[in-house]
């Protein structure tokens, strides 16, 4: 099935940033991406480690930038690694820790070093992370962010209009959705809004609630916005019924449909409560068994134009994911 | 109005550590207002502040007044007179009136008792919120009347993040999200199709980061030599 991806295809070919994603996206293809977490250190030999459990299973690699507000390895330079690696990065960039200086700085900088994708991001408010006395920024938000790397890269200029000696760098340029928080009647919108100024694709919130997400996409695909933006959206392995049930009650915009809750708790259902490794395995199992089914769920929902996996540390539940629900092999599409 | 706190007492005494004789001043407008700073203020702490020094053995004396409004030469100029007899001062003002004393009196050390918190109201009894970050340029008319610079923890411009769950705010389920509201006023004004409209990057320079700002009116100052 021949995904609708704007631009690239409808403008005759031509490429925006040249990046594996942007490639594999503009040839029709359901596109994976997997959420890389930095280290809270400067090990490169881990990120390494990370690099080979993602090579020849996805597209791109998303890289998080200081994410939930704790400190770890710049994303820009674990991405370098990634890259020297042979992934393509996609590097987060929020809004919560630089002023548009130096994220024009950092941009025209990671675009030297050979990165191609950036997704643009508000950014966990620092109170939940491991600096909380911290001063954010916030000098411009998600949405202004996305339309200063896209006239950046479109039209050779800096946010203050002055011109970027050599062109501008050629980013493919991502946003995040969440079409699961408050108020819902307004979420398709805010994708118009951030499609309007200048995404290239968008990476949703992690999607546990099949129902809920297809009217998101119906009202989406109403409003033609698939065919003006490739739509990632997001998955990821449960690890535990507790898991679940933190991500169902606690974490704000997550909709997690108790049956699933059920499930991972029927997985450990019969196992002696002391066997603490048994337990783990079976939910481990069960956790990308369900991953799985809504990866090929999400594959037929109109409008989808591939998957962004979030492990959240655990990336070595990728390449069964991927394999699980019949995505191998990646495509290798050439510029 | 300006909304303030008073400090912990143990804070206040730690910073009057070898004074002996001290004038507490309080302001009649806004931090009287929100009962930290006002006359009544003045008498619980000055009361305290005796007390807890004379159980120490080191007896403080502490005298009492206010002043209408500490933001204003006019008001402070009246404790002129009597002010060689104290060690210090202790402004129960917000923190331009703290300012203003240390000013005036350039010899005197001035102590905040109070905590500068915002510009805000009351929500209910007890109970402030802010409201204005004084950011310099007002955009209350393309928000529905919602500020999202004082209101949203983000400050965002195009919100709301997705950290928006039940009219809550993800930050503190105490706070209301501005954005949540921003829209319901809206789409009660019939003016939603303006919130789908990308609001550009802000300019600061009105702001703080802007340095020191001052409001010049030409209209209102007196020619040089010529005051009256």
């Amino acid at each position: 099935m021949q995904q609708a991806i704007d631009g690239t295809v409808e403008r005759g070919g031509a490429l925006k940033s040249g990046s594996n994603l942007e490639r594999v996206l503009a040839a029709g293809h359901f596109a994976v991406t997997a959420e890389v977490e930095p280290p809270k250190g400067h090990d490169a030999d881990f990120i390494r480690g990370k690099a080979a459990l993602l090579v020849g299973c996805v597209d791109a690699a998303n890289i998080t930038d200081n994410q939930t507000a704790i400190v770890r390895m710049s994303s820009i330079a674990t991405g370098i690694v990634l890259l020297q690696g042979g992934l393509d990065p996609v590097i987060q960039m929020t809004c919560r820790d630089r002023n548009r200086l130096a994220m024009q700085s950092d941009l025209l900088g990671a675009a030297a070093l050979g990165v191609r994708n950036v997704l643009c991001l508000s950014g966990d408010h620092q109170s939940f992370g491991n600096h909380p006395g911290a001063k954010n920024v916030h000098d411009i938000d998600s949405i202004q962010l996305v339309r200063m790397v896209k006239e950046m890269r479109d039209e050779s200029r800096f946010q203050c209009g002055e011109e970027i000696a050599g062109g501008g760098p050629p980013y493919f340029i991502g946003a995040a959705a969440n079409p699961f928080a408050d108020p819902v009647a307004l979420r398709p919108h805010r994708l118009a809004k951030k499609v309007a100024a200048g995404a290239d694709f968008v990476q949703t919130q992690l999607v546990y609630d099949l129902d809920r997400f297809r009217e998101y996409m119906a009202r989406v695909v109403e409003m033609g916005l698939h065919e003006r933006v490739a739509i990632l959206a997001g998955v990821g392995p449960l690890k535990s019924t507790g898991m679940a049930r933190y991500m169902r009650d606690k974490v704000p915009g997550m909709a997690v449909p108790d049956a699933l809750v059920e499930r991972m708790a029927g997985a450990v259902a019969d196992l002696d409560p002391q066997d603490k490794a048994a337990r783990q395995e079976a939910w481990r199992a069960e956790g990308i068994a369900i991953c799985i089914e809504l990866t090929r769920e999400l594959k037929q929902i109109q409008g989808v134009a591939g998957v962004h996996i979030m492990a959240i540390g655990w990336e070595a539940a990728v390449r069964p994911i991927v394999e699980g629900a019949g995505l191998l092999p990646r495509p290798e599409v050439h510029a | 109005m300006i909304v303030a706190e008073q400090k912990p007492l143990q804070a206040v005494l730690e910073m009057l550590r070898g004074h002996r004789k001290v004038l507490a001043v309080g302001c009649g407008t806004c931090v009287s207002v929100c009962f930290a700073g006002g006359r009544k203020e003045v008498g619980v702490l000055a009361s305290a502040l005796r007390m807890a020094r004379g159980l120490d053995g080191e007896p403080l004396q502490v005298d009492e007044t206010s002043v209408q409004r500490q933001c204003e030469v006019e008001y402070i100029e009246a404790l002129a007179g009597g002010i060689d007899a104290y060690d210090a001062i202790v402004s129960l003002g917000c923190g331009v009136g703290v300012q203003y004393l240390a000013d005036r009196f350039p010899g005197k050390r001035v102590l905040p008792a109070l905590d500068t918190k915002f510009m805000g109201g009351p929500t209910e009894a007890g109970v402030w919120e802010e409201r204005c970050q004084g950011c310099g340029s007002c955009i209350l008319d393309r928000t529905g009347g919602v500020c999202p610079i004082s209101r949203c923890a983000k400050q965002l411009m195009n919100g709301p993040c997705g950290g928006s769950k039940g009219g809550r705010c993800e930050v503190d389920a105490g706070i209301p999200c501005a954005w949540q509201m921003i829209w319901e006023r809206m789409e009660a004004l019939g003016r939603l199709d303006e919130l789908l409209e990308i609001q550009p990057p802000k300019d600061w320079a009105t702001s703080r980061d802007g340095g020191l700002r001052r409001v010049v009116r030409e209209d209102l100052r007196t020619p040089r030599g010529d005051a009256s």
